[in-house]
């Protein structure tokens, strides 16, 4: 199964641990993650890192997760609305469903997600917590 | 000498789980256990949290404190007795969280609960001879201990980074000096395979903590001509509260010295992270002028010193990122199953 | 634009369901075989064959179903797997149709199968997180059940949907499945039940999620002149559109409403000339509760924030006012993945051909299929009639 590579999220360490998207030269736009054509026509870029800041924009708590998060069960994933302007999708670390409302104010953290198998390759990258 | 922090940063994850949960699991006696140990409580890492996590983000707030282009740090070193991995550097993966590039040296130091401060010792020595510009030192942990045994009770996580640099204008505090006491002393182990360390109970006492620690600071206080009444701050290293209190009683080190970075009580030893968040307690108050002595202990044996004297830019600069308190302050408290699954006992 | 019309001339079904005793192979034989026999042709009439399949690789080891399609039948004609995520079937569907409207074909068998219950349920649900974007939804740990509850959490947050109203979406999907023989679920239920039920992801509980379902569906396309040869009464294919939208949910410009659809229906109803006054049923995409109040919408059934209000009034059965899911819908019939879209053209036909028994919309001329891939990143509309277009 792809979650056994090592190698298949390496390719996107830096943006996923430092939140690193790109923005259009020709309009200003930002993305994240990095997007390869811009809808304005823009096909050139400059990589772009966001602050981590932003609103919560939707949340669930999951219960019942692929297997390489059974482990980790319950846990959060919602929308995020960076400061910047693109919306991610990401865990919400550091609370539960319960203590959070839609619309308040999240900050990005380096998590670990999941281990290939119990002696497989760690994988690590952002995910947001509210702020405090 | 010509080595100072230019940067500091502290993390301790939110969660806690009280000593009378963990009594209680095991038919204990808690008044006997926290008056013992002088521990109410300690830090629990999350479910997505390990030493790596742990130091990116201590490295971020130093980072935001320093000021500086993470490019420019020529040695990354991170002490731990929990890396992630046996072989694979936590450092690299700091390295890249924080945008260090890769013009860097690198490597992962093991040295029971002073790694951190070993660390923090090799960047002085790469900067005061010019091989680097700065080098960042990481003490982080996840501390692990076995289901019942007594270290359960102070076994915590967290963990703090300090930027070494020797531009003079940049300290926020000088490291005016350093110096170790280290022997082969069998008080506590984990073989390469076990899950959890061992300890040799009593004899971790005297002949170990003990031991060093005063050898230690005594050398150190021999080689600057200090006294105890020359320090505004002590830290010692910290697997209970007993310990560095009868230590400081036994140097003539007085509470007001010791009681500002003397965390243990109330987020329990986080090993290679314990005495280096001590000292972050103590940076994010002292004045400039203030002299800290820091003393760390890792089983094994080892103790490492450290003379420091806060400079003014420490206070336009400690507000620019949390300080250890404010991580101290926020708390989840656990019970004792969902701690086991934090811990990853159960699955 | 000349293309030719389009007639379904006839239709094949396995029970859905956890079909213990059979596989893949097994599946999609007995659906092919039926459509074939339904459309009282021999495979050698068979011009081209495309099969909707989501996780054969996945879930049975077996990719190269077009190959199995053809074989089973002993065919060496063009055979050809698609894939759309949960529109596959819906993608088999329209190749077909482009194929006979183009006049490359003349007679073209659609499948669409998946056999999700050989493992385990964590493996289907990772599985499933393909239909989404891996990379980014996928790393982080996204379910399907959570997609679409991170849409009903900003749908509520919107236009204040009431828990009562959702889990009336599955009460009202029970109630048609129980009048279905190949339903998975041939039972009522009540809201309480939904309410009682496990949480999957708040807001939804598991009786607001669709199941996981083996089956397979297929139907049989051909050259609308000569349908009625084969048919005394064929189904004629009268509009049909697919849009797509990004494949990672947090980069739609709105998460209480999927535009795909929007997009899709506006082609499928321009192309059959049709609003929404003329539909007699509807068979929507509710992988989740909260999918069939927002196709609801999106379809033009009623205005935004206004679904809920109608499945609680009772007018979505099938002898309601705006019949939906008469099939029982994925909720209450069953979900597996690539069969869906050529299942709900299957139940479109059997109604507007007064088929369809206990559930029966009473002289139903005009039925619409809508089947969405993924969290709205693929969309297909169809629109059928009884009558010549």
């Amino acid at each position: 199964m792809f979650e056994e590579s090592a190698v298949i999220r390496w390719r996107k360490y830096t943006d996923r641990y430092r939140l690193i998207g790109n923005a259009c030269k020709a309009c200003g736009e930002t993305y994240y993650p990095a997007k390869e054509q811009c809808p304005c026509g823009g096909k050139e870029f400059a990589a772009q890192q966001f602050s981590g800041k932003g609103r919560l924009l939707t949340f669930t708590e999951v219960k019942a997760a692929p297997e390489v998060f059974e482990s980790k069960t319950p846990y959060v994933i919602g929308i995020v609305k960076l400061d910047e302007g693109p919306k991610v999708g990401a865990q919400i670390c550091d609370a539960n469903a319960g203590d959070l409302k839609i619309g308040q104010r999240v900050e990005a953290v380096f998590r670990k997600f999941y281990a290939s198998g119990e002696t497989g390759v760690l994988h690590y990258g952002t995910k947001f917590r509210p702020v405090f | 000498m010509t080595a100072g922090i230019v940067g500091y940063g502290a993390y301790i994850p939110k969660y806690r789980i009280k000593a009378e949960t963990i009594a209680r699991v095991w038919g204990a006696d808690t008044r006997r256990i926290v008056d013992g140990l002088g521990i109410q409580e300690k830090s629990v890492p999350g479910k997505d949290e390990d030493t790596a996590t742990i130091a990116v983000e201590a490295a971020r707030n130093a980072l935001a404190r320093a000021l500086i282009n993470p490019k420019d740090l020529g040695a990354i070193y991170v002490g731990s007795e929990s890396h992630p991995y046996a072989v694979k550097p936590t450092a690299g993966i700091v390295g890249e969280a924080i945008g260090a590039g890769n013009h860097y040296t690198a490597a992962d130091t093991e040295f029971a609960c002073k790694a951190g401060t070993a660390a923090l010792q090799m960047c002085m020595g790469l900067v005061q001879s010019g091989m680097i510009k700065y080098g960042l030192a990481i003490g982080a942990d996840t501390s692990q201990a076995a289901p019942g045994d007594a270290l359960e009770y102070s076994a915590a996580a967290g963990g703090a980074a300090f930027i070494v640099g020797s531009q003079e204008s940049e300290w926020l505090a000088e490291i005016k000096d350093t110096c170790s006491f280290t022997s082969d002393t069998p008080d506590f182990w984990r073989r390469g395979l076990s899950p959890h360390p061992r300890h040799a109970g009593r004899f971790t006492g005297e002949p170990a903590y003990f031991k060093h620690v005063l050898q230690a600071t005594k050398a150190m206080l021999d080689k600057t001509h200090l006294q105890p009444t020359d320090f505004d701050y002590a830290v010692f290293h910290m697997p209970n509260a007993k310990f560095p209190i009868a230590a400081a009683a036994k140097l003539g080190f007085k509470p007001e010295q010791y009681k500002d970075g003397l965390l243990v009580t109330a987020i329990g030893n986080t090993y290679s992270g314990c005495s280096p968040l001590g000292l972050t307690k103590v940076l994010d108050k002292a004045r400039p002028g203030a002299r800290i002595l820091v003393v760390s202990y890792g089983s094994g044996s080892g103790s490492d010193a450290f003379v420091l004297e806060v400079k003014p830019l420490i206070e336009e600069r400690r507000g620019l990122a949390r300080r250890t308190e404010d991580y101290m302050k926020r708390k989840t408290y656990l019970e004792y199953a969902q701690y086991s699954k934090h811990m990853e006992e159960i699955h | 634009m000349v293309e030719r019309k389009v007639a379904v001339i006839g239709v094949g079904i396995t029970r859905f369901g956890e079909v213990w005793e059979k596989g893949l192979r097994q599946l999609l034989a007995e659906a092919e075989l039926q459509a074939l026999a339904d459309a009282r042709i021999n495979p050698e009439k068979v011009d081209m064959i495309f099969t909707g399949n989501m996780c054969g690789g996945e879930f049975a080891g077996q990719e190269h179903l077009g190959g199995m399609a053809s074989s089973i039948l002993n065919l060496n004609v063009a055979s050809t797997r698609v894939e759309g995520a949960c529109a596959s079937g819906s993608l088999a569907f329209r190749q077909g149709l482009m194929a006979i409207e183009s006049g490359r074909a003349d007679m073209v068998l659609v499948n669409g199968v998946e056999k999700m219950t050989d493992v385990s349920t964590e493996h289907v649900t990772t599985g499933l997180m393909g239909a989404g974007d891996e990379e980014w939804e996928g790393f982080q740990g996204f379910t399907f059940p959570g997609l679409y509850a991170l849409m009903a959490k900003a749908y509520m947050n919107k236009f204040g949907l009431s828990r009562k109203q959702l889990a009336a979406v599955a009460v009202k999907n029970h109630f048609h499945g129980a009048r279905n023989p190949i339903a998975q679920y041939r039972k009522e239920i009540t809201l309480d039940d939904v309410y009682k039920s496990m949480m999957v992801a708040e807001p939804l509980t598991l009786l607001d999620c669709s199941p996981i379902t083996d089956g397979a569906a297929s139907v049989v396309l051909c050259n609308a002149e000569t349908a009625k040869q084969y048919c005394e009464a064929p189904v004629y294919v009268a509009g049909s559109g697919q849009a797509s939208d990004t494949l990672a949910l947090a980069e739609r410009s709105e998460l209480h409403h999927v535009k795909a659809t929007r997009l899709a229906k506006t082609q499928a109803f321009a192309q059959a000339k049709i609003t929404v006054k003329d539909l007699d049923l509807v068979e929507v995409h509710d992988c989740f509760t909260i999918a069939e109040i927002m196709a609801m919408e999106d379809l033009g059934l009623c205005g935004n924030g206004k679904a809920g209000r109608l499945v609680e009034q009772g007018q979505t059965y099938f002898d309601g006012k705006t019949p939906v899911n008469t099939s029982g819908g994925l909720k209450a019939c069953g979900h597996p993945v690539g069969a869906t879209g050529v299942k709900q053209v299957v139940e479109v036909v059997q109604q507007l051909q007064g088929k369809a028994g206990k559930r029966q919309v009473k002289g139903a001329e005009i039925g619409v299929t809508h089947n969405v891939g993924g969290s709205g990143a693929t969309v297909v509309v169809n629109v059928f009639k009884r009558g010549l277009p």
